[in-house]
């Protein structure tokens, strides 16, 4: 008989650093964690947009973005809102903690064929953090691409993940930054308003340009609507789309929008392969 | 191909021969009828029609173990899978079935335990000489006698059944059995394909799915799933029962510091199967549960393997508490193309 492998089993890792980048009842928290078997972290390769299915022995899984990118090496990260059992469970954790992984799973945002474009991304809340992979990938490898914009929005800045990582980027040639509050606050410096309005302020131009979007279902609706004023192709939009899962690997059932599985198909898409798809929004 | 004859009156030696084997059969228990343990030495009977309980439940089992973990311990440990087993009295449609579902379980990841769940299962296949009123295997590719999956395909010819021995895993339990059987005649063989033909004309349902699969995806806001899912109770035994239905949900139980993380079936017609963790669900009602049930089967699976994921058996139309018929969607769908 043939011996397989089998794909359920999944690698330990330690948490090696952890934070909160929001507070609240729907928080959310970054894990930095490194797999614990030499052989499966030298061997580990995944690519921007790729996912991982995380967990806890006793608890269950969660289909994940791995929201570091693969130029950041030797560790994987993974930004988790609390919302359900899993979620909440690796809440509870702390640095020297263990967790499990299964993957890289799914395609990813295909990089190379964007080579010498101008990349735009365009977030809301937790959908920073599938695109934080690309943010940082095309950052790594700048000279590859005519530059990169990133507008990303929350409800408040408290609500903003990954706070400290934008000043930075602001200062480096061929990088701009967009950030914005739903309401207004005190002291804050930038753009007062929804994701979709700050686009139009921003006014991208659509020429040589990609632009990804990731973010609450709502504010994808309405940036893809922006998106198409602005004269963008639907072969230059992506976005990357999540559903209940439990396997990853294509066999549980549940994730199909239409005849696509988002754990295997997706979760990156093109707003062209996607436009005719029944339930892509659902 | 070789084709042997086994008279009735070795029926009961042949069976306790394979007894020996991990031999499953029908068996009516209360109100069900699904493949049990034959125990050593036990006779089994093949008559009535086919059972309520497809055989998948013996490859892909309503719950089984993915793997065995405990706290301390680093390796989470899968269950041996190293039993062979032998159906016997599978009907052609569950069979066809199987060869189906292993499309899906060998696409792309392979799943180790349907896999060898499936390498190491022999079937033997029983022949509907008299197919049942939901019947409609040949619309969908299928046949009363089939040979699609199966190892051995019996035919009752009435004072003995014919055995079409059609793998190597078919000569094993042949050869095994040898003494007990006869090369089979001509004439045993004509009497076969007579009966065969009977059976298909004795089929009274049918739908013809050419240019199904490309109507649905434009039917997608049609009021006919509106219509047919109007009396939906929501029971999942349509899917529980049927032959290529495979999907499952993965739970973990614990008790004190061990556990096992386990898959189930589950259901499309379940709200829970797709509802988000914010509460969201992408199909909130029986409508949009019942419209990716028959998509998935008759649009979604040609798309990606290129056959319907239906063998025609009838179950889910023959079981649903409230009278749902698949052939009557079927025809709605090509009607309102």
């Amino acid at each position: 008989m043939k011996n397989y492998e089998n794909p359920y089993i999944p690698h330990t890792a330690t948490i090696e650093d952890t934070w909160y980048e929001t507070a609240g009842d729907r928080c959310i928290k970054t894990f930095k964690v490194v797999l614990d078997d030499p052989a499966v972290r030298e061997s580990w390769s995944h690519r921007p947009g790729q996912c991982a299915m995380i967990g806890l022995l006793g608890v269950g899984e969660s289909m994940i973005s791995i929201s570091s990118s693969p130029t950041e090496k030797g560790y994987l990260r993974f930004s988790v809102l609390q919302a359900g059992k899993v979620t909440s469970a690796l809440h509870q954790l702390e640095a020297g903690d263990k967790i499990t992984v299964r993957g890289p799973y799914g395609n990813s945002f295909p990089v190379d064929d964007w080579k010498g474009k101008e990349i735009l991304t365009v977030g809301g809340g937790i959908g920073q953090a599938p695109l934080r992979p690309i943010v940082e990938y095309v950052k790594a490898n700048l000279s590859d691409y005519a530059g990169l914009t990133t507008i990303y929005g929350a409800r408040t800045s408290e609500d903003l993940c990954f706070k400290g990582e934008f000043g930075e980027m602001e200062k480096i040639d061929g990088v701009c930054c967009h950030l914005s509050v739903d309401i207004e606050e005190e002291g804050w410096p930038h753009y007062v308003g929804f994701v979709p309005s700050l686009l139009m302020e921003v006014n991208p131009s659509p020429e040589n340009t990609i632009a990804i979007t990731c973010g609450p279902p709502i504010m994808i609706r309405f940036v893809l609507e922006n998106l198409k004023k602005l004269n963008f192709a639907d072969e230059q939009i992506y976005t990357t789309l999540e559903n209940r899962m439990k396997c990853g690997i294509g066999k549980c059932g549940r994730c199909n929008a239409g005849s696509l599985y988002v754990c295997k198909d997706g979760p990156v898409f093109s707003y062209a392969a996607l436009k005719d798809v029944p339930e892509a929004f659902a | 191909m070789s084709a042997k004859l086994l008279h009735k009156e070795k029926w009961s030696e042949f069976t306790g021969r394979l007894s020996g084997k991990n031999l499953w059969a029908p068996a009516v228990q209360g109100e069900v009828k699904k493949f049990v343990p034959v125990a050593e030495g036990e006779t089994v009977s093949l008559e009535g029609g086919n059972t309520t309980v497809p055989p998948k439940a013996l490859i892909f089992p309503q719950t089984e173990t993915l793997y065995r973990f405990s706290r301390g311990e680093e390796e989470p440990e899968p269950p041996a899978i190293d039993e062979e087993m032998v159906l016997l009295g599978v009907r052609p449609c569950d069979a066809r079935a199987m060869a189906l579902v292993e499309k899906l379980f060998r696409w792309d990841f392979d799943d180790p335990y349907y896999l060898k769940r499936r390498e190491l299962t022999t079937l033997i296949g029983l022949a509907c000489n008299e197919p049942e009123i939901n019947c409609f295997c040949p619309s969908v590719g299928g046949s009363p006698a089939s040979t699609e999956g199966l190892d051995i395909l019996m035919t009752d010819l009435g004072e003995s059944y014919l055995l079409e021995v059609l793998t190597d895993k078919g000569k094993a339990i042949a050869g095994a059995v040898e003494d007990l059987l006869e090369e089979a005649p001509a004439e045993a063989l004509k009497q076969k394909e007579k009966l065969a033909e009977e059976a298909l004309a004795g089929i009274k349902w049918s739908v013809d799915p050419e240019g199904i699969p490309e109507a649905l995806p434009q039917l997608w806001e049609d009021p006919l799933w509106e219509r047919v899912s109007a009396p939906c109770l929501g029971c999942g035994i349509c899917t529980y029962l049927c032959p290529t239905c495979y999907c499952f949900d993965i739970q973990d139980e614990v008790e004190g510091s061990a556990g096992r993380r386990c898959r189930s079936w589950d259901s499309c017609m379940f709200a829970e199967y797709t509802v988000h963790t914010s509460g969201h669900n992408p199909r909130p009602s029986r409508r949009e549960r019942t419209r990716n049930r028959i998509n998935h089967k008759y649009s979604y699976f040609v798309d990606k393997f290129g056959e319907i994921a239906c063998v025609g058996c009838g179950r889910c139309s023959s079981l649903c508490p409230v009278n749902i018929d698949l052939i009557d969607i079927l025809r709605q769908v090509k009607a309102a193309q």
